[in-house]
């Protein structure tokens, strides 16, 4: 476990490793009090450390390379799972995954993008970043789910979409599009939840629905705060600075009113419990479709399309 | 072949440039050629030698497209407020006032109702040269309201986009400019009012990934740059050179993301007549 510890991380663990160590000696009282009160510090360090991270350490505990991806959340909080495969057009992105399953009671279509693990598995999920085909299998398994009566659960977890020479040749930005357009009027319920990275166009071409969660320590916005860095302060040096300019946390885009609810994560983030987080995550899951089921199909349009209407902060 | 070439600036033809007086003499971006401003007027904007576009603002779109003097202009004093309090190296709320200062714009785009050959027309049409035609809250939410304003009243919707996307200063909320503008066009959509879109030079990002092509019709000027990623950000990820023409209109008539690219001079005659067609 010790591979992927970020700096700010580091104290603590410098300290659960040294009551591991005092634990190893084991025997007399004395330890024992004293492994107690490292306990507490322990503890009262991480409360410290994760209430006052700052929006860059978010970032980076959203890209946690052990943070839980849509198919741990798939199989935590699902059951009888199918994935469905393909646009039926070109081919399947394997960035996005997507398919029909169980929350207790309720039947689902679930469509997130995923990354992998390791090189290899990125290399295959093209590191979460969809080409126009994941796009239109998105949308394709979404007017599946709309024939028949399927509420839809869109998990967003994407640097981007991809920024290739074929992914230009087929239509990227007219696949985004036409997901906007046609998921403002899908006549199912769609919950949209950010559970990592919400990067630009690539996150919102599976992120419009009624309503829009972010886990804890995730990020959302119009661009990520490398390349923000990159074009505005012409240097990749200034990321810390444009992730907070962007205000892109959970809690910032709540403050915002441009999310619905904020879904809160383990201490120290969703990898430190990826079971504990999925239940989390199911549950309101299950709050959510029990209000949105009762919607009359026929409204959720109009309902999304006043949800998105209010977005904006002019001056007339 | 380079012992042709021409290595010394002052014996380059290029160099007549320093005779010509200020502001009467345009020289094309593409080819070289000098045209006097009177002739470009009349060309609207195009290189009469090599039809290289010049990229021109709502105004003059304005202009070459409506009924003189029937343009109605719609919130015009709209302007950005500055949601995030977004500093870079200069504060988002002294850009603004800055930006509006030089271009005499208020905002990125402008929206109203005119008439083409006495047809009602709901139009919007952006301007580049505001913070690079970047969509925000403003571009946003004047161009649901145009979207409206031909859904209230029944008559055909143009937009014509030149942007580099969405305006990162105002961060998630230009991204959701994206979701409002959609929305609105697919309530347009549902009552078969037409929707016609021209793409200009350039459309990129955002703005390409939402309204512009989403018309019912997509129309593109010649030879303008139009994609979702921009051609630096590609050429980094494959590590190659892009291919002559990528990402141009020509380009993405070719792979069907536009209907047919049109000259200037022929816009407002050929968008007419798609009009025509669909109401």
């Amino acid at each position: 476990m010790a591979k992927n510890i970020l700096e700010f991380e580091k104290p603590i663990i410098e300290l659960e490793k040294k009551i591991e160590e005092m634990r190893s000696y084991d025997g007399s009282l004395d330890i024992k009090d004293e492994v107690k009160k490292l306990e507490q510090k322990v503890n009262q360090l991480k409360m410290n450390i994760y209430d006052n991270l700052t929006r860059w350490q978010k970032v980076q505990l959203a890209r946690h390379p052990e943070r839980p991806y849509t198919l741990d959340y798939i199989y935590n909080m699902t059951t009888d799972f199918i994935e469905l495969h393909g646009d039926r057009q070109f081919k399947d992105d394997k960035a996005i995954v997507a398919g029909l399953a169980a929350i207790d009671e309720y039947k689902v279509m679930i469509i997130g993008q995923q990354k992998g693990r390791d090189t290899k598995s990125n290399l295959y999920r093209n590191f979460g970043m969809a080409n126009p085909e994941g796009y239109r299998k998105a949308l394709r398994l979404m007017k599946l789910a709309e024939k028949f009566n399927i509420p839809v659960i869109t998990m967003i977890d994407t640097p981007g979409a991809y920024p290739g020479l074929e992914a230009e040749q087929r239509g990227q930005a007219e696949a985004i599009a036409r997901n906007l357009f046609e998921m403002s009027k899908l006549k199912v319920p769609i919950i949209v939840v950010i559970i990592g990275e919400g990067a630009s166009g690539g996150a919102l071409g599976i992120g419009i629905g009624d309503r829009i969660l972010m886990l804890q320590n995730t990020w959302y916005s119009v661009i990520s705060p490398e390349s923000c860095s990159s074009i505005l302060w012409r240097s990749w040096e200034y990321k810390e600075q444009a992730a907070e300019a962007l205000k892109l946390t959970a809690e910032d885009l709540l403050e915002q009113k441009l999310i619905d609810r904020i879904v809160p994560e383990p201490l120290g983030g969703a990898h430190k419990d990826p079971v504990a987080m999925a239940a989390t995550l199911k549950n309101v899951l299950k709050e959510e479709l029990a209000q949105l089921i009762k919607i009359k199909p026929d409204k959720l349009f109009q309902n999304r399309i006043d949800k998105f209407g209010k977005m904006g902060v002019y001056v007339e | 072949m380079a012992w042709f070439k021409r290595s010394k600036q002052n014996i380059s033809p290029d160099s007549v440039k320093s005779d010509i007086p200020d502001g009467q003499w345009i020289k094309c971006e593409d080819c070289g050629e000098i045209i006097h401003i009177k002739q470009m007027e009349e060309n609207l904007w195009v290189c009469g030698k090599c039809n290289y576009h010049f990229r021109i603002g709502s105004l003059e779109y304005i202009n070459i497209l409506f009924d003189k003097g029937s343009f109605k202009e719609l919130d015009k004093k709209m302007r950005s407020g500055d949601p995030l309090e977004f500093v870079d190296t200069k504060k988002y709320s002294e850009r603004i006032p800055a930006t509006i200062k030089k271009s005499g714009l208020y905002d990125a785009v402008r929206t109203g109702i005119g008439k083409i050959e006495g047809k009602k027309i709901a139009f919007g049409c952006m301007d580049f040269k505001f913070i690079g035609g970047s969509m925000g809250s403003v571009v946003g939410e004047k161009l649901a309201r145009a979207i409206d304003k031909a859904y209230q009243q029944k008559i055909p919707l143009v937009i014509i986009s030149q942007s580099g996307g969405a305006r990162m200063m105002e961060g998630a909320f230009s991204l959701m400019q994206m979701a409002k503008t959609s929305s609105r066009l697919a309530r347009l959509a549902e009552a078969k009012i037409p929707y016609i879109s021209i793409l200009t030079d350039p459309t990129t990002g955002g703005t390409t990934a939402s309204y512009a092509m989403l018309g019912d019709i997509n129309i593109a000027e010649p030879n303008a740059l139009i994609g979702f990623a921009g051609p630096r950000v590609i050429k980094q990820t494959i590590g190659r050179d892009l291919p002559k023409g990528f990402q141009r209109s020509e380009f993405l008539e070719d792979h069907g993301f536009v209907d047919f690219i049109v000259n200037r001079k022929n816009l407002r005659e050929k968008l007419l007549l798609t009009i025509n067609y669909l109401s």
